[in-house]
């Protein structure tokens, strides 16, 4: 009897874990996404915190803007000249002033002529000076071997570079810029080491000489990016700082260091908050799932022991007493999981920064463990625990004590009608608060679908036993036919409980819903571009580079020459701040891009030969233009008003926003490099030479490549589906824990079995047939919640794409395909799930099941 | 003591079989060299006190358990050579079950537990064997019923029925009417008989009930893992009396 106890003990205390498991996944989720968030904050302040001197002279921030570091990818067009930086440095409070120049697209190449560093990274390169040091601090740039670059056809490289290509010093180094012989080559004299750790997070970082790097970033103008100025002996930054600031004309600004950094610093905080968000998304999502396979078990367990329950009861045990004893229970599942949650979640930021370094991304030192990561795991997971078991516990309480005398205990459950009732009142409410959100009748859109979607979720599930009941019928309508009565037992053991089936089959559904929901936005999307660019584009080749950079327009000039090439067009840009808020100008010639992709102009004109811009039409709508009004336009310091010259269609594939002519985007100071080139061919071309042409006049430049039509297309569908493919993998952990919920309800359900299984098996069914009903069973499990979660997602996606149908996802596209193999995956992932409870279930002693109490 | 009947051909033989449950000081000797024969078409019922090694000769005969030592032929057929898979087909073609409690499996309605081992075996049901074993046990109006809606009595009359219905070449009944009042009881006990008696089924039955055990054609009394006696042609006043008879042996001994 003790081993029987020991045993049935020892089985919970399993059941409990796997329950525990779904805690420590999520949990370790969340725990993993601060670590990592926190840690990759740690590496950026090493790289950007303290970087600067007492005093910062840079061109004015765009106004309105709250600082330089917060717009995403801006460069200024105003430098400084080096007539002001001699002035500055003239100062009696002034010990050095020292001009900077900096490019963030001068890019190594290794020996086998491909770009070093991660794909979009900057490659940086800076002019070398010798920096004022003092005591108590390190240079930001440290010569560690070798000497400093002194006159053209020098360079010094960073030391992960040199450790990446092993590049030794006298080696010619091959480097590709934006200018007009955009392949170069220098000696390599020195090697310099960035900061302490040298990372540099993936980029590149090479220094020139001054004159150099004015030659090739500056068109040799003798002037600088931005001035560092360090203090006299006993003059404090903030009184530098007014004394500098007098000196300078309206398009330039002086900053203590302190306050440059600490912009720096909350911006990439910002930015990480927002991948922390998103990581945090899938984490809840993960513990959401988590929920219903916690309430599952317990109520399972509580069912189980619900004779125990009824003694305590007849013992005179108060229900609340029953409720605490099962809430206790939920605490320590929740304190385990919780500190195993946080153990896995280390081990899970390790591996991301493992996987990160092996993609050149290393951020060097120890993992960041704050309080709060630790704080919050506990609270997640015990509070996500106690959620869960709450209900359980209620029904637990509510077992009356005479159950302790009669053998069959039906655990008293909440009436049908009540489940239907509030679950079809949270579907509807559900899919109203999708709606309002949806078409931005709601305050805050995002808010209202995302809980919208969550009650219809729990309405779903509230709804799930009674709708599922006829779905597996249908499911496994089949079993008995082919199966014979192994197929007619599974079917009949999957509607027995329908409670439990349901929600063990709603976890599933939660993950394939939103699974399959984004499949359809992404077949949507796909099907749009593709659609958008079959109508609207021209040109046969498009050249672009890998990472977005742009490029030397000199890959345009040749293309020109090229034969068969009828047109050429080139669209630059530049970030900028157009009538106060961020935005992107891009610039075109329009009678070219108009021979390459079709504007259709709504009002005005296209012509921008004198200078203006065009904008698309949405964009006229929300921000109340029209042909004539002028728009403020902040480049860095170049400021302008420009006149809108004319409105064209926004339901364009390739343009949007606001665009001006190539002459204009010039001389708002910005240096010609091209994003992107669309080359059109004249009728009767040989496609063939002329891609042959194109890739042999771009063969200099590693990052760019040439694209036909169809090529663009996949590359664009690659874009969306490498997004897909993202979501897929961190929703796939909802997924996981769902099927461990499968596993868990399985093995529990055999488990209550245990004498049926026994009879079973003495009147003759074999292990064989025994493993294939409860696989049969769990396979009607998998696939209800597929069904489920497919005919959600469906009408998830169907209504995102509507909602957002406007703005360029103008296609519906169901991909049917898609969603049946997520049905066949279920069905495996049902026989998975099995394994391990038909193997118990088969290792069952005959008489000893039989003889279960 | 050894029995013996050559009239007829031994349905299930059991030779020097032995159990022992543990090791050491723990050792327990539930079946100590037991040598018996079922004949065919008999109906023998067991007997003996709690711990007597009744239940576990009956287990060892079923195939449901492994004997330590010594021989199980059902027919011809040796249980100890067989593997897992054998035993399983052997209990499914060849034997029979009726047990205490929970014969039925609750999914599936009356007939369809009743044809359960044929149904597993994938063979066809023999429809007019199938109504003589219904029209015997009088189930015709209950075959749709759930277990849930049958009563004990009724239970037992199906796990009868799903016994007989596969023509076994033994049925073995554990206690079939522990759990029963008197009067399903003894209708259960009575279409046991008759199905020996009209249909030449052979049963063995483990009871602890002389009424029960006066139904049988013979009854083996089992102490302390031996046969210490047999009776033929038993009634309950002489089953009771052997049994008391047999209680003050054990305090003797």
């Amino acid at each position: 009897m003790l081993r029987a106890t020991l045993k049935s003990l020892a089985a919970r205390k399993l059941r409990l874990g796997m329950s525990a498991f779904a805690i420590v996944i999520g949990v370790a989720f969340v725990v993993g996404s601060y670590v990592f968030t926190d840690t990759l904050n740690r590496t950026f302040n090493d790289i950007f915190g303290d970087l600067s001197a007492d005093v910062v002279v840079r061109p004015a921030t765009p106004e309105g803007q709250e600082s330089w570091a917060t717009l995403a990818g801006a460069g200024s067009s105003v430098t400084i000249p080096a007539q002001t930086v001699e002035e500055i440095g003239a100062l009696p409070e002034v010990a050095s002033a020292d001009g900077e120049i900096e490019s963030s697209s001068l890019y190594v190449l290794d020996r086998d002529g491909d770009v070093v560093g991660v794909a979009g990274a900057p490659g940086v390169a800076v002019n070398w000076y010798e920096e004022p040091t003092s005591d108590d601090e390190d240079p930001v740039l440290d010569l560690v071997e070798g000497r400093a670059p002194e006159r053209s056809g020098e360079v010094a490289l960073d030391d992960q570079t040199i450790d990446t290509t092993g590049y030794q010093i006298g080696d010619e180094i091959p480097m590709v810029t934006l200018g007009d012989q955009p392949r170069i080559t220098a000696e390599l004299v020195g090697v310099v080491r960035f900061g302490e750790s040298g990372s540099l997070a993936g980029a590149t970082l090479a220094a020139f000489d001054t004159a150099t790097a004015q030659e090739l970033f500056l068109d040799g103008e003798n002037a600088f990016n931005r001035v560092s100025v360090t203090a006299a002996e006993g003059v404090d930054a903030e009184s530098l700082r007014d004394t500098v600031a007098g000196l300078l004309p309206d398009n330039l600004e002086a900053m203590t260091g302190e306050a440059v950094d600490d912009e720096t610093a909350s911006a990439v905080e910002e930015g990480l908050g927002f991948f922390n968000t998103f990581l945090l998304i899938f984490a809840a999502i993960a513990l959401f799932v988590g929920i219903f396979l916690i309430l599952n078990t317990f109520s399972i367990l509580v069912a189980q022991r619900s004779q125990e329950m009824a003694l305590f009861r007849a013992l005179g045990a108060s229900r609340r007493q029953v409720t605490r004893s099962v809430m206790l229970e939920a605490v320590v599942v929740g304190l385990v999981g919780a500190t195993l949650g946080l153990l896995l979640g280390l081990a899970v930021a390790v591996g991301l920064q493992a996987i990160f370094a092996a993609f050149g991304m290393d951020f060097g030192g120890g993992l960041v463990l704050q309080p709060r990561t630790v704080i919050v795991a506990y609270v997640v997971g015990v509070l996500v625990t106690m959620v869960a078991a709450f209900v359980p516990a209620r029904r637990a309480s509510k077992v009356p004590p005479v159950a302790a005398m009669r053998d069959d205990v039906v655990l008293p459950s909440s009436s049908r009608r009540n489940h239907v009732l509030s679950g079809g009142v949270l579907v509807v409410g559900g899919a109203a608060a999708m709606a309002a959100g949806l078409l931005d009748i709601a305050p805050s859109a995002a808010v209202f679908v995302g809980l919208g979607i969550l009650a219809v979720f729990i309405g779903v599930a509230l709804l799930a036993p009674v709708i599922s009941v006829p779905i597996v019928r249908v499911i496994a309508g089949w079993y008995p036919k082919t199966f014979g009565t192994v197929g007619r037992l599974a079917k009949e053991n999957a509607l027995r409980n329908p409670r439990r089936t349901a929600a063990t089959a709603s976890a599933l559904m939660i993950g394939l819903a939103l699974v399959s929901s984004i499949s359809v936005v992404g077949a949507s999307a796909n099907k749009s571009i593709d659609e958008a660019l079959d109508r609207g584009m021209n040109a046969e080749f498009v050249i672009a580079s890998v990472s977005g950079q742009p490029f030397s327009p000199a890959i345009a000039d040749a293309a020109r020459e090229i034969d068969g090439v009828s047109t050429v067009a080139v669209m630059r840009g530049s970030f900028a701040v157009i009538d106060g808020s961020q935005s992107y100008l891009s610039a075109v010639d329009p009678d070219a891009f108009n021979e390459a992709s079709e504007l259709t102009m709504v009002e005005g004109t296209m012509d921008l030969s004198g200078g203006g811009l065009i904008v698309d039409s949405d964009t006229a709508d929300s921000e109340n233009l029209a042909v004539g009004d002028t728009v403020p336009l902040d480049l860095g310091g170049s400021r302008t008003e420009q006149p809108v010259a004319g409105v064209y269609d926004g339901d364009h594939p390739l343009m949007s926003g606001y665009v001006t002519g190539l002459q204009t985007l010039e001389e708002l100071g910005i240096t010609p490099a091209d994003s992107t080139v669309y080359v059109v061919t004249e009728s009767g071309a040989d496609l063939g030479h002329v891609q042959a042409d194109l890739e042999e006049a771009t063969s200099e430049l590693p990052m760019v490549t040439v694209q036909n039509q169809e090529e663009y297309k996949a590359s664009q569908r690659d874009q969306v589906n490498q997004l897909l493919y993202i979501v897929y993998a961190l929703l796939g952990l909802g997924i996981v824990i769902a099927i461990l919920g499968i596993v868990n309800t399985l093995a529990l359900s055999v488990m209550e079995r245990t004498r049926e299984v026994g009879l079973l098996r003495a009147v003759g069914l074999s292990r064989r047939q025994l493993r294939t009903t409860i696989r049969l069973e769990s396979v009607a499990i998998a696939v209800l919640g597929a069904v489920l979660g497919i005919g959600l997602g469906l009408i998830f996606g169907v209504s995102l794409q509507r909602a957002v149908a406007d703005e360029g996802l103008d296609t519906l596209s169901v991909p049917f395909g898609q969603l049946i193999t997520f049905v066949i995956l279920a069905a495996l992932v049902g026989i998975l799930a099995a394994a391990w409870p038909a193997r118990r279930a088969a290792k069952l002693d005959v008489l000893r099941a039989i003889n279960t109490e | 003591m050894t029995t013996h009947t050559h009239d007829q051909p031994a349905a299930a033989t059991a030779v020097e079989l032995t159990k022992i449950y543990g090791s050491g000081d723990t050792e327990v000797v539930a079946l100590d060299h037991v040598d018996v024969e079922f004949a065919a078409g008999n109906f023998t019922a067991i007997m003996g006190p709690s711990g007597s090694g009744k239940s576990t000769l009956m287990h060892c005969m079923a195939a449901l358990d492994a004997p330590t030592s010594g021989k199980v032929y059902i027919g011809d057929i040796e249980l100890s050579s067989l593997n897992d898979k054998d035993l399983t087909r052997t209990r499914r073609d060849r034997l029979g079950f009726i047990f205490q409690a929970f014969n039925l499996v609750p999914t599936l309605n009356a007939k369809e537990n009743i044809t359960l081992p044929l149904d597993i075996a994938g063979k066809d049901v023999d429809s007019e064997w199938f109504d003589t074993v219904i029209r015997t046990v009088g189930l015709s109006d209950r075959l749709k019923h759930k277990p849930s809606e049958l009563s004990g009595g009724q239970q037992q009359r199906v796990a009868c029925a799903r016994a007989l219905v596969s023509k076994p070449d033994i049925i073995f009944a554990d206690e079939p009417t522990g759990n029963l009042d008197s009067r399903s009881g003894a209708e259960i006990l009575a279409f046991l008989r008759n199905s020996v008696r009209e249909l030449g089924q052979t049963i063995v039955m483990v009871t602890h009930d002389p009424g029960a055990a006066a139904y049988a054609d013979r009854v083996l009394f089992l102490g302390d893992g031996r046969i210490v006696d047999e009776m033929a042609e038993p009634t309950a006043e002489k089953v009771l009396e052997r049994m008391k008879n047999f209680d003050t042996i054990g305090q003797v001994s």
